[in-house]
C-alpha cells in the first residue's frame, strides 16, 4: 500500500501559542480518517494545514512522498492538490450548480469538463438540478455539490470540514453513509474533522483523537473504544467508569466487584494500585450475584436500560440491561463482571 | 525588502489621514488663542447660534420621529389601501435635497404664491386681514427639513420593526396587552435603538444643512461659518466657530454608535416568522393611507410637481448651452468623484481583508468618519491647509526661481474632489465591505485549494459576486455629489458653476422658476438611489418569506 499522507511532528502555532502540538499520523491510498475531538482542540487547524492555509512550526507534512509543508516553506493550496469541503460549503452564490461543479475543471477543454460535470451530478442523484442555484437547493443537496466539486479535479486527498455540522440529525447519518460510499468507490483519500464520535465511527477507517493540540491516539474505531490509549481517550469514546483495583499476583487483580483475570499481564506488578475501565456491557445481570447495588437512575433505550449503580461512596458504575428487567430507581440489582478485554491505567 | 503587507497597511494609515487632516486641522483651531472677532462673534451672535441650531435640531426631531416612526410601523405592521405601494415610496423624499424643497415652498405658500393667491381670491381678503403661517421662519426650515429626512427615521425603525420577533408581541398579547399598548410598551422600547440612530442621521444633516437655513434666514453654525469666513474674512474665527459646530456633530455619532451597538443586543430571538400584517379597515385604514399619502405628498408629489410645472414653463429660455455646460460640470465632477472614491473604498476594504490588524482597522474606521462632518465644515478644514501649500510653495518658488507657481491646490477642482472624497468616503466604502463581506474567506480557500491562484480568484469569484455592490457605491458617491451645495459653494474654482450651486444662486435672487430646471435634474437623479434602496428593501421581505 502507498502512503497517501504523511504528518510527521507537526506543530502549528498563533502568536506563539501552539494550537497543534507534535502531531503525527498517516494515511494509506483509499483510507478514511478522522480527526475527533472537542472544540478548540485543534483538529480544524490541522486540517488547514494540510491543506495549505496555516504554516508549521515544526514537524513536516508529505503527500504522495512529496514534502508540502515544513517550517519555512509552504506550497501554496492552489499547487497542492487537495480538496476542500468547508463547513459552511463556500458554495459561489453567483454561479449554477454545473458552473459550481466546475469550477475548478479549466485545465480540462469544454467538452471533457462538461463530461466530468455531468458524471458527478449522476454520482449525487442530482442530474436534473445542474443548472440551479445554490440558494435553490436544500441543505443536503448543498452539501452534495460542494463534496463534488471538491472531487471534480481529482485530488490526492479531500478535506472535509465538519461536513455534517449544518445540517438536520436525520439527515447526517444517511448522508455520512452515502458520503462513505462515495468516497470507497472511487478510492478516495479522504480526512473529516468532527466532534461527533458515532459520525467518526460511521465514516472513518482510522481515527485521531485529539485534546489540547495533542494527537493522543491514531487508530480505528474498534480500537479506540476497547483499547483505548489513555484516560482521556477512554473517557472522550463511549460510555465507561473506572474501577480502582489491586494486583494480586500475575493476571488476577482484586476489585470491589470480584476478582478479575487480566489478558495482558507483562506491565503488571503484584501489589501495585491500578484503575480499571468498565464499558456498560463489561457488567451484566445476575440476581444470583453476591453484588447487589443500588439504582441511581436509568435511562430508557429501547431494548436496554442503562442503568448508573452505586458500587461505594466514591465509584458509580454503568450497566446495560434488557429492557424486561425492569427496577426502580432505589431498588438494588445483582450484578457481576464479564470483561471480554480488560483495560488498566495506573494512577 | 518591503513586503506587499506593509504597502496595503502604509496606504491605508496614509490615505486616513489624509482623509482626517480637515477635520484635524479644524479642531486644532481650538489650541489657536481667540482672537478680536470671535471675542466679537461671542459677544453678538453665538449665541443666536447655538439657540437656533438646538431649537432646528428640536423641531427636526419631532417632525423625522412623528413622520419616520409613524410610517415606519403603519407600512411594516399593518395593511390598508396603498400600504405596499407607500413602502417604497416613503423613500422619494429623500431625492429631495433640502435646499430645493425649502425654495419650492416659498414660491408656494408665500405672499405672492398660488396658495395665498388662491385664498385671497375666495374670501376677498387683502392683505393684513387675514394670519398665514410664515414659511420663511426657523419652524419653516424645521418643517422642511422634517419632510426630507425623515426616511431616515422611517428606514431604520422599520427594519427595526421587521426585525422583532413576533413573538415578542404576541406574548404581549397573550398577556393582556391591546395593540395599541403593546406598541408603547414592546414594540417601540425595542426600536428605541434602531429609532435613536435614524434620528442622529437625520440631526447631523440638520446641522449640515446650509441652503435651507440660509434662504430662510435663520442664523445657524452653517450660516454663521459663511458669514465669518466670507463677510468678516477671519479664518481662525471661522475654524473655531467650525470646531464648536463639530463638538455638537461628535456627541451625535456617539449617540449614533451606541444605539447601534445596543440595537444588535436586542434581538431575544433568533426565529423569525413572515409577519402577520395587522389589516386596517373602515376608518382606521383610510386614516392610514391619508397619513402615508400626506406625508409623500408634501415631501414629494406637491414640490417636485410645482418644480415640473416651472421647469416646463421655463424650459424653452433656461434649456440652453448654458445649461448644458452646467450638467457637464456636474456630471464630470460627480463621476470623477464617485470613480475615485470607488478606488479608495476597494483600496481600503481589501487592506482591512487580507492585512487587517488594528492599525488598519482604526484608520478604516476614521476614513469613513466624514459622513459625520458637515460640508462646511469640511471646505473650511480643507481651504486652510491648501491654501497655507500654495502660499508656502508660491512664496519659496519666488525666491529661488523668481517665478510664480499660484493656486495649485486651493481654488482648484483638487480641493473640491478632496472635500467630497472626505465627505462621501464613508457612503462608497460602506457599500463596498458589505459586498466583501458576502465572499466568506472559505469561498477565497476553496477558490485555492483547486488550484485557482490569488488573481484569478479575484477575477472569478469576487468580480462577480462585487459588481452590484460597486455600481450603487459608485451610483450613491454620485447623486451625493451632484445634490452636494455648501462644500462647492465655498471650494469651487472661479465662475465654476454646477447645477446644485446654479440653482441655489438662481433661487436666492427669487428666480424661483428659473432654478426649477436645474432642481428638477438633481431630483431626478436623486431618484436613483431610492430605487435601489426600495429594491434591496424588496429583496429583504422576500428572504424573509423564504
Amino acid at each position: 500500500m502507498n502512503k497517501q499522507l504523511e504528518v510527521k511532528n507537526l506543530t502549528i502555532a498563533y502568536d506563539g501559542k501552539a494550537v497543534v502540538a507534535d502531531a503525527g499520523f498517516e494515511l494509506e491510498t483509499g483510507e478514511i480518517g478522522c480527526l475527533l475531538g472537542p472544540s478548540g482542540c485543534g483538529k480544524t487547524s490541522l486540517l488547514r494545514a494540510i491543506a495549505g492555509f496555516e504554516p508549521a512550526v515544526s514537524g513536516e507534512i508529505l503527500l504522495r512522498g512529496r514534502c508540502v509543508t515544513r517550517p519555512g516553506t509552504s506550497l501554496a493550496p492552489e499547487y497542492r492538490n487537495v480538496g476542500m469541503v468547508f463547513q459552511d460549503f463556500a458554495l459561489y452564490p453567483h454561479l449554477t450548480v454545473s458552473k459550481n461543479i466546475g469550477f475548478g475543471l479549466r485545465k480540462l477543454s469544454r467538452g471533457e469538463s462538461q463530461r466530468r460535470v455531468e458524471e458527478l451530478l449522476r454520482l449525487v442523484d442530482m442530474e436534473d438540478l445542474g443548472a440551479k442555484y445554490p440558494h435553490q437547493l436544500s441543505g443536503g443537496q448543498q452539501q452534495r455539490v460542494a463534496l463534488v466539486r471538491a472531487m471534480a479535479p481529482q485530488p490526492d486527498i479531500l478535506l472535509l470540514d465538519e461536513p455534517f455540522s449544518g445540517l438536520d440529525v436525520e439527515l447526517r447519518s444517511q448522508l455520512a453513509r452515502e458520503l462513505r460510499e462515495i468516497l470507497k468507490r472511487d478510492q478516495i483519500t479522504a480526512i473529516l474533522v468532527t466532534h461527533d464520535q458515532l459520525e467518526a465511527f460511521a465514516m472513518a477507517d482510522r481515527i485521531g483523537v485529539m485534546m489540547e493540540g495533542r494527537m493522543l491516539q491514531w487508530a480505528d474505531g474498534y480500537s479506540l473504544y476497547h483499547r483505548p490509549a489513555n484516560r482521556f481517550v477512554a473517557d472522550f469514546i463511549g460510555r465507561g467508569a473506572m474501577l480502582t483495583g489491586q494486583v494480586i499476583d500475575g493476571p488476577r487483580i482484586e476489585t470491589a466487584l470480584g476478582i478479575l483475570e487480566a489478558n495482558r499481564t507483562a506491565d503488571l506488578r503484584p501489589g501495585e494500585t491500578v484503575e480499571l475501565l468498565l464499558r456498560p456491557s463489561d457488567l451484566v445481570h445476575d440476581d444470583n450475584s453476591p453484588f447487589q447495588l443500588e439504582v441511581l437512575d436509568r435511562v430508557f433505550q429501547g431494548a436496554e436500560y442503562l442503568y448508573t449503580l452505586r458500587l461505594n461512596e466514591e465509584t458509580q458504575v454503568l450497566c446495560l440491561v434488557q429492557s424486561h428487567h425492569n427496577h426502580a430507581i432505589g431498588e438494588r440489582i445483582g450484578v457481576k463482571l464479564d470483561v471480554g478485554r480488560l483495560v488498566t491505567f495506573r494512577n | 525588502m518591503i513586503s506587499g503587507t506593509s504597502v496595503w497597511r502604509g496606504g491605508v494609515v496614509l490615505i486616513a489621514s489624509l482623509l482626517a487632516m480637515p477635520v484635524i486641522v479644524i479642531l486644532g483651531f481650538l489650541l489657536v488663542p481667540a482672537g478680536e472677532v470671535w471675542h466679537h462673534l461671542v459677544s453678538t451672535v453665538l449665541p443666536d447660534y447655538v439657540k437656533n441650531s438646538l431649537l432646528l435640531m428640536l423641531g427636526v426631531s419631532i417632525g423625522v420621529l412623528i413622520l419616520g416612526v409613524g410610517s415606519a410601523w403603519l407600512t411594516s405592521m399593518c395593511r390598508f389601501p396603498g400600504s405596499r405601494l407607500f413602502e417604497w415610496s416613503l423613500l422619494l423624499p429623500m431625492a429631495m435635497p433640502a435646499y430645493i424643497i425649502a425654495y419650492t415652498y416659498t414660491g408656494l405658500f408665500d405672499f405672492a404664491g398660488p396658495a395665498q393667491s388662491l385664498l385671497r381670491e375666495w374670501t376677498g381678503w387683502s392683505y393684513g386681514d387675514y394670519w398665514f403661517p410664515e414659511i420663511r421662519s426657523l419652524e419653516g426650515a424645521a418643517v422642511m427639513l422634517s419632510l426630507v429626512l425623515f426616511p431616515y427615521v422611517y428606514l431604520l425603525s422599520r427594519a427595526a420593526f421587521l426585525g422583532q420577533s413576533l413573538c415578542v408581541l404576541d406574548v404581549s398579547r397573550t398577556l393582556g396587552n391591546g395593540p395599541w399598548r403593546t406598541f408603547f410598551t414592546v414594540a417601540l422600547p425595542l426600536a428605541r435603538p434602531a429609532i435613536v440612530a435614524g434620528l442622529s442621521l437625520a440631526l447631523m444633516e440638520t446641522l449640515a444643512d446650509y441652503g435651507t437655513v440660509q434662504y430662510f434666514g435663520v442664523a445657524t453654525f452653517t450660516t454663521g461659518i459663511f458669514r465669518t469666513w466670507f463677510g468678516l474674512d477671519s479664518t481662525a474665527a471661522a475654524a473655531q466657530l467650525s470646531a464648536v459646530l463639530l463638538l455638537f456633530v461628535f456627541v451625535l455619532v456617539v449617540l449614533e454608535r451606541s444605539s447601534r451597538r445596543s440595537a444588535r443586543y436586542h434581538h431575544t430571538s433568533q426565529r423569525h416568522q413572515v409577519l402577520r400584517r395587522y389589516p386596517l379597515a373602515g376608518w382606521r385604514g383610510a386614516g392610514a393611507a391619508l397619513f402615508c399619502f400626506g406625508i409623500l405628498f408634501f415631501g414629494f408629489l406637491l414640490p417636485a410637481g410645482q418644480l415640473l410645472i416651472w421647469a416646463v414653463t421655463t424650459a424653452d429660455e433656461r434649456l440652453d448651452a448654458q445649461f448644458l455646460s452646467l450638467v457637464w460640470h456636474s456630471l464630470e465632477l460627480a463621476g470623477i468623484a464617485s470613480l475615485l472614491a470607488l478606488a479608495l473604498a476597494l483600496f481600503l476594504g481589501y487592506g482591512r481583508r487580507l492585512h487587517g490588524n488594528w492599525a488598519v482597522q482604526l484608520a478604516v474606521r476614521i476614513a469613513g468618519m466624514g459622513y459625520a462632518v458637515p460640508g462646511t465644515v469640511i471646505a473650511v478644514g480643507v481651504m486652510i491647509p491648501f491654501a497655507a501649500f500654495d502660499n508656502g510653495l508660491d512664496a519659496w518658488m519666488r525666491s529661488q526661481f523668481g517665478l510664480s507657481t499660484g493656486l495649485l491646490l486651493s481654488g482648484t477642482l483638487a480641493a473640491l474632489l478632496f472635500a467630497y472624497l472626505v465627505r462621501f468616503l464613508a457612503v462608497s466604502l460602506q457599500t463596498v465591505e458589505a459586498g466583501l463581506a458576502k465572499i466568506r474567506p472559505s469561498m477565497d480557500e476553496v477558490s485555492r485549494s483547486m488550484g485557482t491562484g490569488g488573481a484569478e480568484t479575484v477575477r472569478r469569484v469576487h468580480v462577480p459576486m462585487l459588481k452590484g455592490s460597486l455600481v450603487t457605491a459608485l451610483l450613491l458617491v454620485f447623486v451625493d455629489v451632484l445634490k452636494e451645495l455648501p462644500a462647492t459653494l465655498i471650494l469651487r474654482p472661479f465662475n465654476f458653476n454646477t447645477l446644485a450651486v446654479r440653482a441655489y444662486e438662481l433661487a436666492s435672487d427669487e428666480r424661483l422658476a428659473d432654478a426649477s430646471l436645474a432642481s428638477l435634474t438633481i431630483v431626478a437623479v436623486g431618484i436613483v438611489p431610492v430605487i435601489l434602496l426600495s429594491r434591496s428593501i424588496g429583496r429583504s421581505r422576500h428572504e424573509q418569506a423564504t
